[in-house]
């Protein structure tokens, strides 16, 4: 199999890689977010509990 | 049983195991992720009716899984928090609620795009399509409960109730199909004792609900470990963590 058929998928490419597209960009959200919160919360207690040791 | 619920719920103890299965799952997760993609993408032949627009399953039927399998992770998680007030399946029910809705977007937008070659059309208001857009509304009710309330308590008790009324959703979701005369397909994979897909395509299509499932454990991982140490920054064990 060649990698334009691949691509092509049959005439189907639009629906296929569009279909594919949306769920990476939903996945990746899914982790952009979560390291993103985790991030943030650990950023804010150590900040909380550095003041709080002053 | 009892002490082994407690011990479980001990946010201490959850953070402690969650580190060593967050790894475990993440492997797991990556390995069946490429192996599916490969499989479902590239091994795969096309179908002999639909082309090859049915590669669209391997990322549609684990997300449509998933959006019911988080729903009853919800209703669980809210019964048990009901009868034993256990802080840990608050967290994981609060922390699950945007996973599943977006699970649920996933299920209805790539259906969507399913649809449109092979039934002509983007949507119709039959009963699979329509109970899963509901399941959407369901999580989305949750959500907005999560944060309508100050106190959590009371969020985590008011958004028990709503996820175990819309449990009944579930069933309806999943038998619509037998039930109803429909546009959408019948059961593939359940279908134990004829199985109507074959080896090839079905493999890929098993290792994608793993990794799907696997994808949902980490993500909720980290999420509750996030709600875990706000909640318990006071205690010693987390100024510890946080310490070094």
């Amino acid at each position: 199999m060649s990698l334009n058929n691949f691509f092509a998928m049959g005439g189907y490419a639009a629906y296929v890689w569009s279909a594919y597209g949306i769920s990476f960009i939903v996945l990746f959200l899914n982790i952009f977010l979560a390291v993103r919160n985790e991030r943030k919360t650990i950023d804010e207690l150590k900040k909380r509990l550095g003041s709080n040791n002053k | 049983m009892y002490k082994w619920i407690h011990q479980f719920g001990s946010p201490k103890y959850f953070y402690d195991i969650s580190l060593h299965l967050s790894k475990w799952v993440t492997i797991v997760c990556i390995v069946c992720f490429i192996g599916g993609l490969y499989g479902g993408l590239v091994l795969a032949p096309a179908d002999y009716q639909q082309g090859d627009s049915f590669r669209i399953i391997y990322v549609h039927v684990p997300a449509a899984w998933m959006s019911l399998f988080i729903y009853v992770i919800l209703a669980t998680s809210g019964a048990i928090s009901l009868i034993w007030h256990i802080k840990i399946t608050d967290i994981i029910a609060r922390v699950s609620a945007p996973i599943g809705a977006s699970f649920t977007f996933l299920a209805l937008s790539t259906g969507a795009i399913w649809g449109k070659p092979m039934w002509g059309t983007y949507w119709v208001w039959d009963a699979r399509l329509t109970s899963e857009l509901i399941l959407l509304f369901l999580y989305l009710g949750y959500i907005a409960l999560q944060s309508a309330f100050d106190d959590k308590r009371i969020a985590a008790r008011a958004g028990a109730i709503l996820a175990l009324i819309g449990i009944i959703n579930i069933p309806i979701i999943h038998y619509s199909v037998e039930w109803w005369s429909t546009l959408h397909q019948g059961p593939t994979i359940t279908k134990l004792d004829k199985p109507s897909i074959h080896l090839t395509m079905l493999i890929p299509l098993i290792l994608m609900v793993i990794a799907f499932k696997t994808f949902y454990i980490a993500i909720a991982l980290i999420k509750t470990r996030s709600e875990i140490l706000k909640y318990e920054c006071n205690s010693s064990w987390v100024k510890k963590i946080l310490g070094n």
